[in-house]
């Protein structure tokens, strides 16, 4: 078991794509960590650096005590489960799971004991003489990860590891996955474009944005407090409501009408400075009467969400959408006040899209 | 019949669509050097037996060069003289003349109709029949050269020959009254498989949706083919005239039935270098005559390869 | 069914009826004569007989020939199998600048210098080498011609096999070589026997390459040598030229069926069996 060191790790492909923009990150040991972000954000090269499939332009990458920067990644001591599983199609799954030990020059019984155990750990005994072909897609998944266990590696490194199952499978392999983690305590890395994914399974996680980490932090803490429009915008099933007003006094106004500014924005802006106001639909309460301080809208949609409901109201000049419990939908075309509960809104810069409490960074030219 | 062959099908299946934008170099840890050596022989051979052979055309076809006497040691360069001679000679307007008859008949029109023909009509028959005409078609295409054409020297016999049983017309001497006729009714049956199994994979990838509307508005037979079919396989048709028309300029076979007789009356060009260059020695002529069919084929793959690009 | 479609449906199986007879007319000769006690042109009910094969004993070329061929199309498929592969490999795999450019030149190469169009300067480069009447020439020429369409085949097929097949080996530690031989060769197997078996049937039928280079009927394959048996003065033997033609077309025949069967001869019509 290892921390996983990045240090200004940059990637740099032939054509001057920077992949990985200087980044530098540390896994502690035995933590289960996702790297999510739209497609293109630079999360699979990253994974792909730290297994040593692709060389690093400039920084080191480090697991455990060793830097292994300039190691191939057959000498890194870690396992990789790929999105296609990469299960070879001529081999049984039994010879799938000891082809890396003979890699490794095991005894042909240590490698067969070996994994016959992991296939059993993954409840594959009974499909052990089968071709990959005759596998369901779990199956499958399973056999990638009992060949990634049975070499009792240091690292786990998991490329949108759910992306090829059906919806429903796909909840069971997240509860499935995260378990297996937990015993196992293998420090994991794995990539993920879907923010639930993410939320559910991972310790920690790291929003990337064009080669670079837009914020690292618990699941509470990206979903509760992300750190600018970007992660608001990709994190949580809804969209946050963000929206453009200019700070007057205690308040930002929106559009003409006044959202409180929370206590600990206020020290932060500048009257007349130009704000987006960040709240989730979630933490909007609703109601049919005016309330002070809530943004008046008229009811324009209703989604319904199963035990919720999306409320959309709009307003001259923005739109904003509330969660209401189920059975509490108001009626379409009836005015409707959303409500931000205290210390749920947030604050934006307008010109960087970053938290006001964050630091000014000289502009990227 | 190598020659038939040397151009890859325009139905292959596309290459797998990439998931991310390639990024690896060298996915297998391969290395430059190893990757190399791994394309080193088969380029060496490439460039000894079709390379070098294809630029010493440009040369030899300016020489004297001839198998035996003095200028076999010492070849003299005559310039442009072979070309002129070649373009001046009836007995070479005549080898292009008949190739052009012979690709026109027999591969531009025969094979390409009958193929056509045969690819439609077989999809309405009931798979056992259909299996058996496709296996004949298929045959004909497959067996050895050397060997269909003693077939044939045996149907069109002037005395035994089955052709003349049938017809009731003893005695009829077709390879000599008719010999450009019986190679390319020769070379249709030969060749045709090619076009059948292009136009058969053309045909089912025809969506039925579309089929079916122009039924659902009362297409005639001959409109739905117009309208629905021609437009989706118009690339194939364009493909398979091109690739057979190429195979069928570079055919060596008929050689096997006429050897160019009687009388040159089907000394098409790959017969006719042959018998100027290597039976009558004259290298230089026959190099000569060999660069403008080289020409000829590479405007044809040409057109071909810009095709196969622009479907990519 | 109105009439109309009654008589076009007639017409429609007389067509067929008759392409049919078309194909099947001149191959009927080659099923029935090598069976029959007096074997002639014309086409006849046979009177059962195997005594034709002793005519391929008593001719001495007819079976060494068989043999040359064989020794030409297996050389051929070896060499052209090995280099194809590797190179297909290394091209599919390893990115080489000018890769594309390379590959599509090499197609458009292959397609115009046939054997026909270059036979001149094929012939003269073998006397120089002094590489006339040598089955190594021949098996040499004949891979230089069919090497570049298998690399462009193998190449296509290289290319629809997952790369993190060889990436996942990687991450076991395994080395290029155990790559190759563990991972890449046992997965694109299907994609080196048909370039097998598409290299085999060409260079059996090939009847103009050796046919130019080899003049000692010792050395000549079957394709070559079966000419004499009918061109050359006299008679025709035909209990030999039937039982010759029948023993050498099996081969060819038989690969079509193992690749119909075994891949559907639809899919790789194209490349031609």
């Amino acid at each position: 078991m290892a921390a996983i060191k990045l240090d200004g790790l940059t990637k740099v492909y032939p054509g001057g794509v920077r992949a990985v923009d200087d980044l530098t990150l540390t896994i502690p040991d035995g933590e289960f960590f996702a790297l999510l972000g739209p497609s293109g954000c630079g999360k699979t090269t990253l994974l792909r650096t730290i297994a040593g499939l692709e060389e690093a332009t400039s920084g080191s990458v480090r697991i455990g005590d060793r830097d292994v920067t300039h190691l191939p990644p057959g000498k890194r001591e870690l396992a990789m489960v790929f999105q296609d599983y990469a299960l070879f199609p001529h081999m049984t799954v039994v010879d799938n799971i000891s082809y890396p030990l003979k890699i490794k020059g095991l005894a042909k019984d240590d490698r067969l004991g070996r994994a016959v155990k992991a296939g059993d750990e993954l409840s594959l005994d009974g499909l052990m003489q089968r071709r990959p072909a005759e596998l369901s897609g779990g199956q499958q998944q399973r056999v990638a990860l009992a060949r990634a266990i049975a070499t009792h590696p240091q690292v786990f490194l998991f490329d949108e590891p759910l992306s090829n199952l059906d919806a429903r499978l796909r909840l069971e392999a997240r509860t499935f996955l995260k378990r297996l983690q937990r015993d196992l305590g293998v420090t994991t890395v794995f990539v993920t474009h879907d923010q639930a994914e993410a939320l559910a399974m991972a310790d920690r996680m790291a929003v990337m944005d064009a080669g670079r980490i837009r914020q690292v932090g618990t699941a509470r803490e990206v979903f509760q407090r992300p750190a600018s429009t970007f992660v608001a915008n990709f994190i949580g099933s809804t969209p946050m409501n963000l929206l453009s007003g200019v700070v007057r006094g205690q308040a930002v106004n929106v559009s003409g009408q006044i959202v409180q500014l929370p206590g600990d924005a206020r020290q932060h802006v500048t009257d007349g400075q130009d704000v987006v106001v960040g709240v989730r639909p979630e933490y909007l309460s609703l109601s049919q009467s005016a309330a002070d301080g809530a943004l008046r809208g008229v009811v324009a949609i209703v989604e319904n969400l199963g035990t919720a409901s999306l409320v959309t109201l709009e307003s001259d000049g923005f739109t904003v959408a509330a969660t209401v419990a189920d059975g509490e939908e108001p009626a379409i075309g009836t005015d409707a006040w959303a409500l931000p509960i205290p210390g749920r809104t947030l604050v934006y810069r307008r010109e960087d899209g970053e938290l006001v409490d964050a630091p000014v960074v000289a502009a990227v030219a | 019949m190598a020659q038939q062959t040397t151009l890859p099908p325009a139905e292959q299946p596309a290459p797998a669509a990439e998931a991310r934008p390639r990024p690896a170099t060298d996915v297998a840890g391969l290395g430059r050097g190893r990757a190399a050596a791994f394309v080193g022989p088969a380029m060496v051979l490439i460039a000894v037996f079709l390379v070098f052979p294809a630029l010493w055309t440009l040369y030899i076809g300016i020489t004297n060069y001839r198998l035996t006497g003095v200028q076999a040691r010492v070849p003299e360069i005559v310039g442009f003289d072979n070309y002129a001679d070649a373009l001046g000679d009836p007995t070479f307007h005549n080898a292009l003349f008949l190739t052009l008859v012979f690709v026109l008949f027999s591969a531009v029109l025969g094979q390409n109709l009958l193929g056509f023909a045969l690819a439609r009509s077989l999809a309405t028959l009931r798979p056992v029949l259909r299996r058996v005409v496709e296996s004949l078609v298929l045959l004909a295409w497959i067996i050895p050269g050397s060997i269909v054409a003693f077939l044939w020297l045996a149907l069109l016999d002037r005395d035994a020959g089955t052709l003349n049983a049938l017809l009731q017309t003893p005695g009829l001497a077709w390879l000599i009254d008719y010999p450009l006729v019986s190679i390319i009714v020769f070379n249709i049956w030969r060749g045709t498989a090619f076009s059948m199994l292009l136009y058969s994979a053309a045909l089912a990838s025809v969506p039925p949706s579309q089929l079916e509307t122009a039924r659902l508005v009362g297409a005639s037979r001959w409109q739905t083919l117009r309208d629905v079919v021609f437009p989706h396989i118009r690339g194939h048709v364009l493909t398979n005239t091109l690739l057979i028309s190429l195979w069928t300029f570079n055919d060596f076979t008929p050689f096997l039935i006429t050897a160019g007789g009687p009388n040159d009356r089907t000394e098409i060009l790959p017969v006719y270098i042959y018998n100027t260059a290597i039976s009558g020695g004259q290298m230089g002529y026959g190099a000569a005559v060999s660069l403008i069919m080289l020409v000829i084929n590479l405007i044809i793959a040409l057109f071909y390869i810009r095709l196969l690009r622009e479907r990519r | 069914m109105t009439p109309r479609d009654f008589v076009g449906r007639i017409g429609f199986y007389v067509l067929i009826g008759l392409v049919t007879a078309f194909f099947a007319l001149p191959m009927l000769w080659l099923v029935g004569t090598p069976f029959d006690e007096q074997p002639g042109l014309a086409l006849s009910v046979p009177d059962p007989t195997l005594g034709n094969f002793s005519e391929l004993l008593d001719n001495r070329f007819a079976l060494p020939s068989l043999l040359n061929s064989v020794l030409l199309a297996l050389g051929t498929a070896v060499l052209v199998v090995a280099f194809a592969a590797t190179a297909a490999y290394s091209l599919s795999r390893v990115r080489i600048p000018g890769r594309d450019v390379l590959l599509y030149l090499l197609l458009l190469l292959s397609s115009i210098v046939t054997g026909t169009a270059a036979m001149v300067p094929i012939f003269l480069l073998m006397f120089e080498l002094g590489l006339i009447d040598s089955r190594v020439g021949v098996v040499l020429v004949l891979s230089g011609g069919l090497l570049p369409a298998a690399i462009f085949i193998l190449k296509d097929f290289m290319d629809s096999v997952p790369k993190s097949y060889e990436e996942s080996a990687r991450v076991f530690g395994a080395s290029a070589f155990q790559i190759l031989r563990d991972v890449v060769v046992p997965v694109i197997r299907p994609g080196l026997a048909t370039i097998a078996v598409w290299t085999i049937v060409n260079v059996w039928g090939n009847f103009l390459v050796p046919f130019i280079l080899l003049r000692d009927a010792d050395k000549q394959p079957a394709a070559v040598l079966m000419r004499t048996f009918y061109t050359e003065g006299g008679a025709p033997n035909l209990a030999l030229i039937s039982t010759f033609s029948l023993l050498f077309s099996i081969p060819v025949v038989v690969m079509y069926l193992f690749v119909n069967r075994k891949y559907g001869f639809r899919f790789y019509g194209g490349i031609k069996s």
